[in-house]
């Protein structure tokens, strides 16, 4: 028990400091836009940065792509300013708890959390179900209703579409629908396994480039199931203080574009392999009369960025790691009771998986890197500790006898002694960690934190293979060999010549 | 120089030194003896206070060893195990000069004092920048000598030192440790089971069974005038080995 309290409050004063140090950093001289890790919102964020601009504004989106939910908190906690979200989001799924009907009452709502929207920007993105025209042409099937007489059917939904109560479970109800191979997936992965046959229907949002490309059948909702989603620019009330120009700047994009424009804008990014920017400064340019600077990113440039942030997260995680955990695996060895509450916290910190980890880390510390820095370190403490402790534990009772005998004080036979004598064991310690750091960081994509993640993630939206493979994986495996190199050059080093030499002679 | 008042020590239930005093005088050669488990051992490991006893007290030149003196007293002393107990990640040069640079010795001290060592354990040069695993079971003894040596101690304390060596090597290394002994005139403590052992090197044999002292004396004194017949039977069973009996030990 008293272990547990031990770790806990280790656990818990690391986090707050790294709360503190953040909100000490903070910058508020520009606007921080976020964006949700789909291509609509990314663009429509880039809009958002080209009318700030226009208007004077300083105002950047950092490429961070978040998931839904992070992107609320986000706004919520000031990590980000503003974003592009939707009514029906709002109502039905942040705040459905409060059973809002109206746009009106959802603005009161907001304007009690401190947070305000503008009027939608035009189109519309509700979810629907979508078939491929010609399995649904040959089925008969328009509508919803046709559905239930096909319970044959394989439908393979987005986990959000699964799990949410105006989506799956009240439709299933709503038109009596029989079928049971219902099951969640990745939506983008979803309508690969639609074009494959792999599954019959899919759920789509309205605005999707996909629904023109492989000529999907977006039933009719006959029975008026789906919640109408529209997007607003949701922001902190408290920008209307600090940028007196950004009112009248938003209201620029209200009613701006239609469902047509907003898909094709989506299929200029998604197959014509554009960059969400540079679409919209087009859009901005064309429409709008706004013109923009765009910086396009080459992909050299990105894979530098990327690097740098897969690097910085991997080598800000490791050295607070090292630091902290060589200390706790010397007080492990050192004294038996103490070393085993020790080990077994960070033995239990390392059974977390790394994605729940990463996950548990946002409600302490926000979205970005801070958290994907503190879970990372937090992951990297087992590998360094339980060496540490190993190598000091198995050092020979008569070098051990020796040390002291000679009459030397316990530091130097800490640093003289035992910790060369350990530094092949600490060494090995340190680069599993190093290896395991650099592979888990990858992760970081999923929280907004940057680094080879960022390029997968992305590229999982934008069904990009090519961004996946070559901007991300590959390169993160590369880091992880040339970080293992490294490693083991240092440990030539660091590792007295006398340990490396056989010892049965 | 060395006293043991009234020791004990106790692991658990077994009794590894039952209530024990001796005395070591200055510049004597005392063997401590017995059968595997007679708390030979725990004695010598407790003068240098690697164990602390359970009751009584150690006393080294007057002083009674206690937490706040131990790494003052242990520098005045060497101490010298089986297999050397020699630092792997040192080179024999380093070994030897480790607690010397630990107390900041200038440089041409060490390399003078060194010198000096190599000479007196007959200890090639050379050998000095090779590592413990470089070196023969005998070379890492004499390495391990030096080490002892290095501070100048008043007690040399040698737990098995011979031990783990073939028995040629064992040879020259006993014939080189009896020199070093009488130039040194140091007091030594010396631990081993080899009753011949104990009888070429020291002018005092302490033999111990079951964590007691059974007799002390010389050698003729314990095989004359045993106090116990457990004593002759050490004796004789060693002795047995040999065709010629105790003539082929002195």
């Amino acid at each position: 028990m008293r272990g547990i309290a031990i770790g806990a409050v280790l656990f818990l004063a690391l986090a707050a400091t790294a709360g503190v140090v953040g909100w000490l950093l903070r910058d508020d001289s520009f606007v921080k836009i976020g964006s949700k890790s789909f291509i609509e919102s990314v663009i429509l964020a880039e809009m958002v940065e080209g009318v700030l601009t226009d208007a004077g504004i300083r105002a950047e989106h950092d490429h961070v792509e978040m998931q839904a939910q992070i992107s609320w908190q986000a706004i919520r906690n000031g990590e980000i300013d503003l974003y592009v979200e939707y009514t029906g989001t709002l109502m039905k799924e942040l705040l459905v708890e409060d059973h809002l009907e109206t746009i009106d009452a959802l603005r009161d709502q907001l304007a009690t959390m401190g947070l305000r929207m503008t009027h939608p920007l035009g189109f519309r993105n509700n979810y629907g179900l979508g078939m491929l025209e010609q399995t649904a042409e040959r089925l008969g099937i328009e509508r919803v209703s046709d559905l239930v007489d096909h319970p044959q059917l394989r439908f393979r939904f987005s986990d959000p579409f699964m799990a949410r109560e105006d989506c799956w479970p009240t439709l299933r109800k709503h038109y009596a629908l029989p079928q049971h191979d219902a099951r969640g997936m990745n939506h983008d992965l979803a309508y690969l396994a639609l074009v494959d046959g792999a599954c019959d229907l899919i759920d789509v949002y309205t605005t999707d480039a996909e629904i023109e490309h492989f000529g999907l059948r977006v039933l009719e909702d006959d029975l008026h199931h789906f919640p109408v989603y529209e997007p607003v620019v949701l922001y902190r009330a408290d920008l209307v203080e600090r940028f007196p120009g950004i009112e009248p700047a938003l209201k620029r994009l209200e009613g701006c574009l239609d469902q047509q424009q907003m898909m094709q804008l989506n299929a200029r990014v998604k197959y014509d392999k554009r960059q969400p920017g540079e679409v919209a400064a087009d859009y901005l340019k064309h429409n709008l009369g706004i013109e923009v600077d765009v910086e396009i990113e080459t992909w050299q440039q990105r894979l530098v960025r990327n690097t740098l942030e897969h690097l910085r997260l991997v080598a800000v995680s490791l050295t607070a790691a090292i630091i902290v955990a060589l200390p706790l695996g010397v007080v492990a060895a050192r004294r038996k009771r103490v070393g085993q509450v020790i080990l077994a916290t960070v033995g239990i910190v390392q059974t977390i998986p790394s994605l729940a980890l990463l996950a548990f880390m946002v409600p302490l510390l926000g979205v970005g890197v801070r958290p994907a820095i503190m879970a990372l370190f937090l992951y990297s403490l087992l590998p360094i500790v339980r060496n540490t402790h190993a190598g000091l534990h198995d050092i020979p009772s008569q070098v051990r006898d020796s040390a002291s005998a000679l009459g030397l004080p316990g530091a130097a036979r800490l640093f003289r002694v035992e910790l060369p004598m350990a530094s092949r064991s600490i060494m090995a310690g340190i680069k599993t960690s190093a290896v395991i750091n650099v592979g888990t960081a990858a992760l970081g994509g999923l929280i907004a934190a940057g680094g080879f993640g960022q390029p997968i993630m992305t590229g999982l939206t934008r069904l990009d293979m090519q961004m996946i493979v070559w901007q991300g994986a590959v390169p993160a495996s590369i880091l992880a060999l040339a970080v293992q190199g490294a490693f083991e050059l240092a440990e030539r080093m660091i590792v007295p010549r006398g340990l490396r030499l056989d010892q049965t002679r | 120089m060395l006293q043991l008042l009234g020791v004990s020590k106790s692991y658990d239930q077994t009794v590894a030194l039952q209530r024990t005093s001796l005395r070591i005088t200055n510049s004597s050669i005392t063997a401590l003896i017995g059968p595997s488990g007679c708390g030979k051992s725990t004695i010598v490991r407790m003068m240098i206070g690697l164990i602390a006893p359970d009751a009584g007290e150690v006393r080294f030149d007057g002083t009674v060893l206690h937490d706040d003196n131990l790494l003052s007293v242990r520098q005045r002393m060497g101490y010298v195990i089986q297999e050397g107990g020699l630092f792997p990640h040192l080179s024999a040069y380093r070994n030897v000069a480790l607690l010397a640079r630990h107390l900041k010795w200038p440089r041409d001290r060490i390399e003078n004092k060194i010198a000096e060592l190599t000479e007196l354990t007959r200890f090639p040069r050379a050998g000095l920048t090779r590592y413990p695993a470089e070196l023969s079971g005998g070379e890492r003894q004499r390495v391990s000598l030096m080490r002892a040596l290095m501070l100048d101690p008043k007690v040399l304390l040698l737990d098995e030192p011979l031990g783990a060596l073939d028995p040629m090597i064992r040879f020259e290394l006993q014939t080189d440790l009896k020199r070093i002994f009488g130039e040194l005139s140091t007091t030594v403590v010396l631990v081993t089971h080899d009753m011949a052992e104990a009888a070429y090197f020291s002018d005092r044999i302490v033999l111990l069974r079951k964590g007691a002292i059974v007799q002390e004396g010389t050698f003729d004194e314990l095989v004359n005038n045993p106090s116990d017949p457990f004593v002759t039977q050490f004796i004789n069973a060693q002795r047995s080995m040999f065709p010629g009996g105790s003539e082929a030990i002195s």
